[in-house]
Order: C-alpha cells, then sequence, then structure tokens
C-alpha cells in the first residue's frame, strides 16, 4: 500500500494563461518509509500538486481529472468535512516561510495545541505533555520556553522546527515539504534536512519534498521526480536521475547547477586596482528616546581589495553584512567610518554633490529581478536614465540603449515594451544593460542571480561573466551560494557577523578553507558529494 | 480595460457622465434663469404651471416640475444650474487638495529632514474638525468660488500628503529607485518620475473620496450659510431656503437632497470600484 498514489492528475489553469493545464495527467506515488522529492523550475506545478493533495486548491484551479489515494482512500472524493479531518491526522504539510505560515499573535505552544485540540479528545494535561514531546523530538533548546514565545521571537530555523513539530504531533503516515528550507542559511537549511530525515525515519512516514534545488535533492530524496510545465519529465531513483538522467530536460537541468570545482582561470595580480576598502565600517544605532539604545555593527572594519578585470566575491549568510557593504560601496547608504577608493578618490566622505559625477562609475544590479525596474517606465526609459543623467542626448542614448539590448541577448525593439511583459531573466539581462550603459568600472551584483531558476541563472552567469571580460570591469558579487561562487569568483572573502573572516584566492578557499566558519559552510552545503554541472 | 470591466465602475461613471451632461446642458433642459422670481409664483407644488417675469420685464409660461421656492424661483432650473457649481467645486477641490497633498507628501516621504516638521503640521490640521477650517476660511476671505473650492481643500491636503507620503516611504527602498540613485538620477526627478507614477492608482481612489466630501461639504457649507451667496443657486443654498417651510413644502428640500446624495453615491461606487481594480489588495482588507 502506497503513502500517496496519484494517478493522471490534471489541474485547469483559468483560461488566457501560458498554458492550458497547471498539471496535466502526472502519476506518481510515496510508498512508506519513503523521501519522493518532486523538482522542478518555478512555474512548474510543484505547489498545485501539493495543494490538490492537501484539498487546498483555490477555486480558480480545479482539478479536471485523476485520482489522488491517501493510504489507498481517495482524498478527489472526499468531502471538506473529512478532508478537514485528514489534514493533520493523516497527512501534514510545512510551508517555505515559517513566519507566514506561523499565527504571529499566538504563542507557539497555543498553535501546537490546537492541532491537538481539534483532532484528538486528549485533556489539557495530557496535551501539554505530548506538544512538549514533540517540541523535544524537533531539538529545539529549552522546550519550556520555546513554548512560550511568539514566533517572531525565534530564529527561521527555530520557526521552522516548530512548524515541523505541528505537523507531526499527530504521527501524520504523509508529509507534505513545500521548499522547507528555502528561505533558511545554508547551515540551519542542514540541520532542518538531517531532522526531516531522521524524523521521516523513526516515524516511517512518506515525505513529499519539493524543491527547486538538485543539492538539496542529492541530500535527502530516496526517488526523485522531475517537472516540467506541469508534466512529468522523469521519475527514478536518486542517483538514476542524478547520474544517469534519462530526459533531455533533467539532463539539462542538472548541467545548469553549478559545482563546488572553482573554476581554473589565473587571476592577474598585476591589474590596476579599482576598489579598495580600508576599514569600512556601518554602524547602526537605534535612537534611543525612552529605551535603551541598540547599537548593530552591520559591517565592521572591511578591507577588500577588486582588481580590474577581476571578481571579488563575499559570500556570507543572511545578515552577515554582505549586502551593507555593496550598499556602502555605491553610496546608498551612508558608511559610519573607513574609506572606499575607487581610483584613487575616497568615495566615503563626499558631499553630494561632489558625489554624483562619481556615481557612474560603480553601478549595482539588485537581486529581486521583479523589483528592480519601474513598473510605470518602459525598459527603453529605464536603459535611458543613466545617461540623460549625465548629458547624453535623448537619441545617443537611445541608440545605445538598442545596442545594450542586443549585448545582453534581447530584441531591441522591446525597449518601448514595459517591465511586466518580461521573465524574471530577462529582467535580470535588462538590469545587467542598464548597468552597464554609464561604462562603469566596478559592478556590483548583489545576489544578482539568486532569485532565478538555475536553467536562467547558468544563462546570467554567463552573461556576466562575458560582459566582465569585454569591459574589463571589476565586478564585486554579492552571494550567499557556495556554488555561484566558485564559478564566477577569482577572489573570494567570507563574511560573517558583519566582519570578514577569511579572504583569499577561490581555489586556496575551496581547496582548504582555514577559518571555522567557511569550513561549517562547505560542510552544509547540500549535495556537496555531487559533481553536477558540465 | 480591466477598469471598465468593472460594474462599480460602470455605474459611478455613467450615473456621474450623467450629471455631467446634465449640469453642462442645463440651459437647454427646459430650464429658465434659476435667480428669477415672480411674487405670483410662490409656493408652487411640482408640476403646477406658474409665470416668470424675465429681466427684460417679460413674462412666460412656466410648468414648475419640482415647484417652486418662496420667492417664486423654479426649484427644478436651481437644482440643475446648482449640480454645475457641485461639481466644479468637488473636482476642483480634490485637484486641489491632490496638487498640495502630492508635494507635501513626496517632500515628506522622500526629504528625511523635511518629514517630521511637515507630518506635526499635517496632524495638526486634521485635529480641526474639516467644517471648522472651512468655514474660519471662508469667513476669513469672503464667500466666492475660488475662496469657498480653497477652503475646502485645505483640511483634506493633510489626508492626502499622509497617503503619498506613507507610499513615498516604501517606493523608496525599492531596489529600482535604489538603482536610479546608482544612476545618478537627481532627488527631484526620483520623486516625480519613479515615486509619483506609482503611487497614481492610490491616488485616483482617494482623489474620488475627496470629491465625494468636498461636495458635501459645500452643500453643508451653504445650508448653514457661510458658503456661496444665496441667490447663486446651490444644493446647499436651495435646502437652506427651503428649510423653514420643510413641513409645508418637502419638495424644497427634497429635490436637491435626492441630487446630493445620488452624486455622492455615485462618486463613491466610483471610487470604491477603482479601489477593486486598481488596488486589489486593499479591497480585500477593507
Amino acid at each position: 500500500m502506497s503513502t500517496l498514489r496519484i494517478q493522471d492528475l490534471t489541474v485547469r489553469l483559468p483560461p488566457g494563461g501560458d498554458r492550458a493545464d497547471a498539471v496535466s495527467k502526472v502519476s506518481f506515488s510515496v510508498e512508506k518509509q519513503e523521501i519522493l522529492c518532486l523538482v522542478g523550475e518555478s512555474g512548474s506545478g510543484k505547489s498545485v500538486i501539493a495543494q490538490a493533495v492537501m484539498g487546498l486548491l483555490p477555486n480558480t484551479l480545479p482539478v479536471a481529472s485523476g485520482k489522488i489515494f491517501l493510504e489507498e482512500e481517495e482524498l478527489t472524493r472526499a468531502s471538506e468535512r473529512r478532508l478537514r479531518g485528514l489534514r493533520g491526522a493523516h497527512m501534514a504539510m510545512v510551508f517555505q516561510e515559517p513566519m507566514t505560515a506561523l499565527n504571529p499573535v499566538m504563542r507557539c505552544a497555543a498553535q501546537i495545541d490546537e492541532v491537538l485540540r481539534e483532532h484528538t479528545g486528549l485533556a489539557p494535561a495530557a496535551r501539554r505533555a505530548r506538544t512538549l514531546e514533540i517540541i523535544r523530538e524537533v531539538a529545539l533548546p529549552d522546550p519550556e520556553r520555546m513554548l512560550e514565545s511568539y514566533p517572531h521571537q525565534l530564529s527561521g530555523g527555530q520557526r521552522q522546527r516548530i512548524m515541523i513539530a505541528m505537523a507531526l504531533v499527530l504521527e501524520p503516515a504523509l508529509l507534505i515539504a513545500d521548499e522547507p528550507t528555502t528561505a533558511l542559511d545554508v547551515t540551519t537549511q542542514a540541520q532542518i534536512l538531517k531532522l526531516i530525515v531522521e524524523l521521516q525515519r523513526r516515524h516511517g512516514m512518506g515525505v513529499l519534498f519539493i524543491t527547486h534545488d538538485f543539492g538539496v535533492v542529492a541530500e535527502i530524496a530516496h526517488r526523485v521526480a522531475v517537472l516540467r510545465e506541469g508534466r512529468l519529465a522523469e521519475l527514478g531513483a536518486k542517483l538514476d536521475v542524478l547520474l544517469r538522467p534519462r530526459d533531455e530536460y533533467t539532463r539539462m537541468l542538472i548541467k545548469a547547477v553549478p559545482t563546488l570545482q572553482p573554476h581554473a582561470r589565473d587571476a592577474d595580480a598585476s591589474a590596476p586596482l579599482v576598489l579598495q576598502t580600508t576599514r569600512l565600517s556601518k554602524t547602526y544605532r537605534g535612537s534611543g528616546w525612552l529605551s535603551r539604545k541598540r547599537v548593530v555593527e552591520a559591517a565592521s572594519e572591511v578591507s577588500i581589495e577588486v582588481r580590474k578585470g577581476q571578481t571579488l566575491g563575499i559570500v556570507g549568510e543572511s545578515g552577515s553584512g554582505k549586502s551593507t557593504l555593496a550598499r556602502c560601496i555605491v553610496r546608498l547608504i551612508e558608511p559610519s567610518g573607513g574609506e572606499i577608493r575607487l581610483g584613487g578618490v575616497d568615495l566615503a566622505r563626499l558631499p553630494p554633490r561632489a558625489l554624483r559625477p562619481l556615481r557612474r562609475r560603480v553601478q549595482i544590479v539588485f537581486q529581486d529581478p521583479y523589483r528592480s525596474l519601474n513598473p510605470r517606465r518602459t525598459v527603453g526609459e529605464a536603459l535611458i536614465e543613466g545617461p540623460v543623467n549625465y548629458g547624453v542626448p535623448r537619441a545617443a542614448a537611445l541608440e545605445r540603449a538598442s545596442r545594450l539590448m542586443e549585448l545582453v541577448r534581447m530584441d531591441p525593439g522591446a525597449l518601448g515594451r514595459y517591465p511586466h511583459q518580461f521573465s524574471g531573466g530577462q529582467r535580470q539581462r535588462i538590469c545587467i544593460a542598464r548597468a552597464l550603459a554609464l561604462d562603469p568600472e566596478l559592478l556590483v551584483a548583489d545576489e544578482a542571480v539568486s532569485a532565478l531558476d538555475v536553467s536562467v541563472q547558468a544563462q546570467v552567469l554567463a552573461l556576466l561573466d562575458e560582459v566582465r571580460l569585454r569591459f574589463a570591469l571589476a565586478m564585486l558579487f554579492i552571494t550567499h551560494d557556495l556554488r555561484v561562487a566558485a564559478r564566477v569568483c577569482d577572489h573570494v572573502a567570507v563574511m560573517q557577523r558583519g566582519r570578514i573572516v577569511e579572504c583569499g584566492p577561490v581555489r586556496e578557499i575551496f581547496r582548504e578553507p582555514r577559518h571555522e566558519y567557511t569550513r561549517a559552510l562547505f560542510a552544509a552545503a547540500p549535495g556537496r558529494d555531487f559533481a553536477f554541472g558540465g | 480595460m480591466k477598469v471598465l470591466a468593472n460594474w462599480s465602475v460602470r455605474i459611478g461613471g455613467a450615473a456621474l457622465l450623467v450629471l455631467v451632461l446634465v449640469a453642462a446642458a442645463a440651459p437647454w433642459l427646459g430650464t429658465v434663469d434659476p435667480t428669477l422670481f415672480d411674487a405670483a409664483s410662490r409656493d408652487l407644488r411640482p408640476g403646477e404651471a406658474g409665470e416668470v417675469t424675465t429681466l427684460e420685464g417679460e413674462t412666460i409660461r412656466h410648468v414648475f416640475l419640482m415647484g417652486s421656492d418662496s420667492f417664486g424661483r423654479d426649484i427644478y432650473s436651481r437644482v440643475l444650474y446648482g449640480a454645475r457649481v457641485s461639481l466644479v467645486v468637488g473636482i476642483s477641490a480634490a485637484l486641489v487638495a491632490l496638487f498640495f497633498g502630492v508635494l507635501l507628501g513626496l517632500a515628506a516621504g522622500y526629504v528625511r529632514a523635511l518629514d517630521g516638521p511637515l507630518m506635526r503640521v499635517m496632524d495638526g490640521i486634521m485635529a480641526i474638525p474639516a467644517i471648522l477650517i472651512a468655514i474660519a476660511l471662508v469667513a476669513l476671505w469672503r464667500a466666492t468660488l475660488p475662496t469657498v473650492i480653497f477652503a475646502i481643500a485645505i483640511p483634506e491636503i493633510p489626508r492626502v500628503a499622509r497617503l503619498v507620503r506613507a507610499l513615498a516611504l516604501s517606493i523608496r527602498e525599492e531596489p529600482y529607485v535604489e538603482a536610479a540613485v546608482a544612476l545618478g538620477t537627481p532627488a527631484a526627478r526620483i520623486m516625480f518620475s519613479h515615486i509619483l507614477p506609482n503611487c497614481v492608482a492610490p491616488l485616483l481612489v482617494q482623489a474620488t473620496y475627496t470629491c465625494a466630501f468636498a461636495i458635501l461639504l459645500e452643500a453643508i457649507l451653504s445650508f448653514l450659510g457661510v458658503g456661496l451667496s444665496p441667490d447663486i443657486p446651490t444644493w446647499g443654498n436651495i435646502m437652506a431656503e427651503g428649510r423653514v417651510q420643510f413641513v409645508a413644502y418637502p419638495h424644497n428640500v427634497f429635490f436637491p437632497g435626492v441630487f446630493l446624495a445620488v452624486t455622492v453615491l455615485a462618486v463613491n461606487i466610483l471610487g470604491d470600484g477603482l479601489r477593486d481594480t486598481l488596488d486589489p489588495k486593499m479591497a480585500k482588507r477593507v
């Protein structure tokens, strides 16, 4: 008996979408004691399948045909009442964003207790005991205190553990985890993955694990199902799919995952310095009028160098200060101390008027392609904005914009269109073109490929490499992803709590990381034993 | 277009369009000069016929569709001409409030140093009831059309300014604004070509509510006798004049009242429809 069996499931999209079905004729099963990874890029229909199983599909996405069985009970025919009984007790779900999946005004204890109260006839004392037991099981420190906390008082990893505790408190047969570690740092992700594997073994659950990350797949899957535009592209045992993919699309996806092996090019140590920061710091002071003053050192005494035509990667987890550093260097925020030398001029203390002529020499590309372009302005307007600011006539700027569009492999005829008409990858290309329009010496890429699907990410990384070579750009590449860093960087600086803990040529750092934190980052990188890429 | 597919927009917009057409075409809709009076035709009931003497001394027969008031003026003509005043005051006041509110809101939202001082002044204005400010301002300036418009618009400015400031504060953190800063775009251009265009949808919604409120406030001022002078036909003036004899001749208050209610309702329905289509997130919350 399979824990979950899906037969020819088809879910319709509302008319006018880019395809007729969100999910079409998908069949697979999750056996007892098995972790099945459902992999696919954004829009492939992974989450729709999860929602269909849980009976949580919105009315606009009806199940058109097919059957879903949970332990031989047909869910597609079950009443809403029956589904309510099954959810939590027989199947449970963990979501990507634990902050929004937990109720912010309820203590954790009350949220777990609610599940028990709804589904069991246990007395309050027994419920409390069970709650404590499950909290211990998900390895949360100081369970009593955790239970009395509100979600915002916990870290992201702790919140996700609470979510998992809530999902498992009734010992469901099936756990659906929808990108449960995507919002977490890599070291936390490693712990949560380990926890899920452990709990799955102990309880003999079937787990449907949804992810976009082949590293995670390599880490935990028993079997893998690859989705492409709502269709099942490949289904098989982990090693078969990862090492001997039969499907063209799967092969392409796996090839697009960067390896942890740094590239072999040599950085020219005599290339001229473009950017040099000395003891650059940014301190945030909470204005404590009645309360205690809070001082946060977002970046402290950061000294880095970037040379012409080379890429320095800044690697670190969230809150390590890498974005603060990037924004200081572009002078989007005022540094509190230190120097930012760009070709001999110290930018750190320049007043706005003196800074303006120098701004064109440093440009930035942001993480979120959907928010990086003004939705109310055409692509052409975005591309000529910089040059026009510095006195280039509109006609000349527009002509240059056309050439830039060609450079980033986009149709110059699209200059009159608005950002919403482009995909995430295309928008990121436009952002790169916009940054290049001013002929900068230094390009700062702040997690510029983190929001992109892996195949698109590979293309954008190739483009960044190409423009770096072509314009002999110095690049500051901010990323949390070691694989991406290995792919593009000449040098790497590892940041932790606002400080650079280790810095050096990429090959040295990847071969023998010296600092304990760097080593922890490498140990946590999912799928590090697999050689992805080509 | 998505906006025009919304039934609230269609109904509110159509009602408003009819009102605008009626106001514009008032002279050709069987009306007489709304200021003409004739002692012989006082207090006629709706539908009764009577006489009106023109300024040239000519006497003409006229059917008083909505009756006449205690001076013998034709209510129908006064209500139709009154629509002009109401619509002009409503729309102009909304535009004036929008203009100053946008300027102040953008300045407060984008220039950190101005935020505190400007918004405290706005808070101060909001602390006083709008009607009191309007009465005080009209009293200060003498009641003409422009002064009434400004008197109604000024208490509305803080509401617009607050909205724009809140929007500007969140939009200024968007990466596309930061990208513009990095591209060397001057502050004024960032405010007007990056932030403002992204405020248009909520502003349009706010403008309709301001317009509805301005129409109401103008009627209140006139009704209280502190608005435009009583011989100018406005719905508030007509109602004020009819108030004394309300029990005997309710039509004096009834007809302008119906027009006022329908107009305000139409503007509000239009605003709700715009909000639903332009700002779906708000629609779910409110």
